[in-house]
């Protein structure tokens, strides 16, 4: 079993359109207008947790739903509380404060910046303080049209959103093992940090979509960093390559450079926006951008029967 | 005054509308902070000459193991499973390590101290045409982009830095990473005013709502900018005048925009129009935030 991440450092550059048009390949659809493609069984898992996005074009039904509770947060007994101040001086997020209001003086919690490190519940003289564990999301089941799909929801604002991209990819990890699936497709979240790593670690592959735009090549160069500091091998996909046809060749020479085998260039077209709307994987509607994608798919694959 | 620019979905356009409305604003002391540490561009728009640099560290603890007697008191403290002892032994995960400072303070052997390990980089300096920049960069497979936005936010409104922090007229433009999470709480948090920058897709609202529902928690005065407007079938518009949302602009999808943008020139030198019409858009943003209309 292979598990493949698919990155892109800069947000916005196609990585959903182009993983959903792999799920519809995958299951041996084929773009209108183009030879047919290979099929290859394989389990989905969205881990861009804080704006997932492949539910809306994949239409899967929801199989099993399941709280994820993470974290804690410092709440404060108003009762107990001197006001003495102490928690202020610990706290190195500035997340607790004793507030000039009128009445008797008590600590409060800005929720959004504790982060539940609790050094103020070891400090406090009163014993005013105790840790409040945190739903921050819940993650799903589903199944697809093109298989199962592994997804969550981060509560907007929450954190350990890393820890939440660990567990979707486990959750897949376990049916593909249990059902002999040869690949899980991993959609990653945009960055270079927290829930980046995540999702990245332990793949075999990091598949990074780039865009020819200066921001595009420059995080790329930094998302390949990652890749590369792990020591995980990288593939690379141009989208809306025509855009910019010098912003191409960088990105080409780059790849040249570092030895990072570019699977294809896929053009700007109107329809992958328009297939979105509707829900659909573009490579159901044909296109350009279908084609091309096609393509890629079949690189991809190559690539990855080379991996071992 | 200061806007945080912010979008549930990543590559919405957030950068162009930050950086062309610092441009669009230079009669003005402008602040701009690039807080998306973790992809770092709107520098290749706005080219300024970074000469101020600072590191980011965050402390974590290192033992001392002549003093340590191995009780195992810094391992039950520790929340996140980054310090731990092993047969009388400590060992630290540094990259678990959120730096709060418990085991060390409440070691009874006083056997932990703590050294700087760095997250990533401020860097400060100004453009040509006088906008104070100032950006966090995270150091390649780090985790913590929060931390450095959270530094970020303090070192570059001291007046060495920039030297209006303290006029009335100063405007400060936070350029937020994408999603919803720690790293653009940290971006909103201390912000006047989100601007969401959104568009006309599925993908778009669906992410738009995220935002919106933390800029409403947060409560924050927010308004959207429709970028790459095209014919649609409307929902993200119906969804703006629910959720009582004021749409401040919108930018056409035209192909000749994409292209300029792409090639790192900003919004308002490929199309000088925007430059009145974001000045108006920050008028406007004035008055909403003065009413302290609240989504
Ligand atoms: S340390 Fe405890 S008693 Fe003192 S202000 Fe904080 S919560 Fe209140
Ligand atoms: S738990 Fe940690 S972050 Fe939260 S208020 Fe207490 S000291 Fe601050
Ligand atoms: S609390 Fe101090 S003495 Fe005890 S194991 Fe940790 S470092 Fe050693
Ligand atoms: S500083 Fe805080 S997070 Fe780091 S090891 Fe000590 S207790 Fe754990």
């Amino acid at each position: 079993m292979k598990q493949v991440v698919v990155l892109s450092g800069k947000g916005g550059t196609g990585k959903t359109s182009l993983v959903a048009a792999f799920a519809h390949l995958a299951a041996a659809n084929h773009v209108p207008d183009a030879p047919s493609a290979s099929q290859i069984r394989l389990v989905l898992v969205d881990a861009d947790v804080d704006a997932s996005n492949l539910e809306l074009v994949l239409q899967p039904r929801q199989l099993e739903a399941h709280d994820f509770v993470a974290g804690e947060l410092a709440v404060v007994d108003p009762e107990l509380c001197s006001g003495c101040g102490v928690c202020e001086t610990v706290c190195r997020f500035d997340a607790i404060s004793i507030p000039s209001a009128p009445g008797p003086a008590y600590a409060r919690v800005d929720e959004f910046a504790c982060e539940g490190c609790a050094a103020c519940l070891y400090a406090c003289p009163q014993q005013a303080i105790h840790m409040q564990p945190q739903l921050v999301g819940q993650w799903f089941r589903s199944v697809t049209p093109y298989g199962p799909l592994f997804h969550a929801a981060l509560r907007p604002g929450a954190e350990n959103s890393g820890k939440l991209v660990t567990l979707v990819k486990q959750m897949a990890r376990f049916l593909a093992l249990d059902n002999s699936y040869p690949l899980v497709l991993v959609d990653g979240p945009p960055g270079i940090g927290c829930p980046a790593i995540s999702a990245a670690a332990g793949a075999d592959m990091v598949l990074i979509v780039t865009e020819p735009s200066v921001a595009g090549l420059h995080d790329f160069e930094r998302a390949w960093g990652v890749a590369h500091h792990f020591g995980i091998p990288v593939a690379a996909v141009i989208n809306k390559a025509d855009i910019c046809p010098q912003g191409t060749q960088q990105i080409e020479r780059f790849c040249h450079e570092k030895k990072i085998p570019l699977l294809g260039i896929i053009p700007f077209d109107v329809a992958v926006t328009h297939a979105m709307s509707s829900g659909r994987p573009v490579t159901a509607v044909g296109g350009p951008a279908a084609r091309a994608m096609c393509t890629v798919w079949d690189a991809f694959l190559q690539r990855l029967g080379n991996l071992e | 005054m200061r806007i945080a620019v912010a979008s549930g979905k990543g590559g919405t356009g957030k950068t162009t509308i930050a950086t062309g409305l610092a441009l669009a604003l230079e009669d003005r002391p402008v602040l701009f902070l690039d807080c998306d540490v973790e992809a770092p561009n709107a520098h290749l728009i706005l080219r300024p000459e970074l000469i101020w640099r600072q590191q980011v560290d965050r402390p974590v603890p290192v033992v001392n193991q002549t003093r340590c007697t191995g009780c195992g008191h810094c391992a039950e403290i520790c929340r996140y499973h980054a310090i731990a002892v092993m047969s009388g032994k400590v060992l630290v995960f540094p990259e678990l390590c959120h730096g709060c400072g418990s085991c060390v303070a409440n070691c009874p052997e006083a056997a932990l101290s703590e050294y700087g390990r760095p997250l990533g980089v401020l860097e400060a300096g100004s453009t040509k045409t006088g906008i104070t920049f100032a950006r966090g960069v995270l150091e390649i497979g780090e985790l913590s982009a929060s931390p450095i936005i959270r530094q970020l936010k303090k070192w570059a409104v001291r007046t060495e830095l920039f030297p209006h922090a303290l006029s009335p007229e100063a405007v400060e433009i936070r350029d937020a990473p994408p999603g919803t999470s720690c790293p653009v709480v940290e971006t909103l948090r201390g912000a006047d005013f989100a601007l969401l920058v959104s568009e006309p897709t599925p993908f778009g609202l669906h992410d738009l709502r995220l935002i919106v529902e933390l800029v409403h928690e947060m409560n924050l005065p927010a308004g959207v900018i429709i970028n790459r407007d095209m014919a649609n079938d409307g929902a993200l518009e119906r969804f703006c005048v629910e959720a009582n949302l004021p749409v401040l602009m919108r930018i056409p999808l035209e192909r000749d925009i994409g292209q300029a943008l792409a090639a790192g020139q900003p919004l308002t030198a490929v199309r000088p129009a925007y430059g009145m019409a974001l000045r108006n858009l920050f008028e406007h943003i004035q008055l909403l935030e003065a009413r302290g209309i609240r989504t």
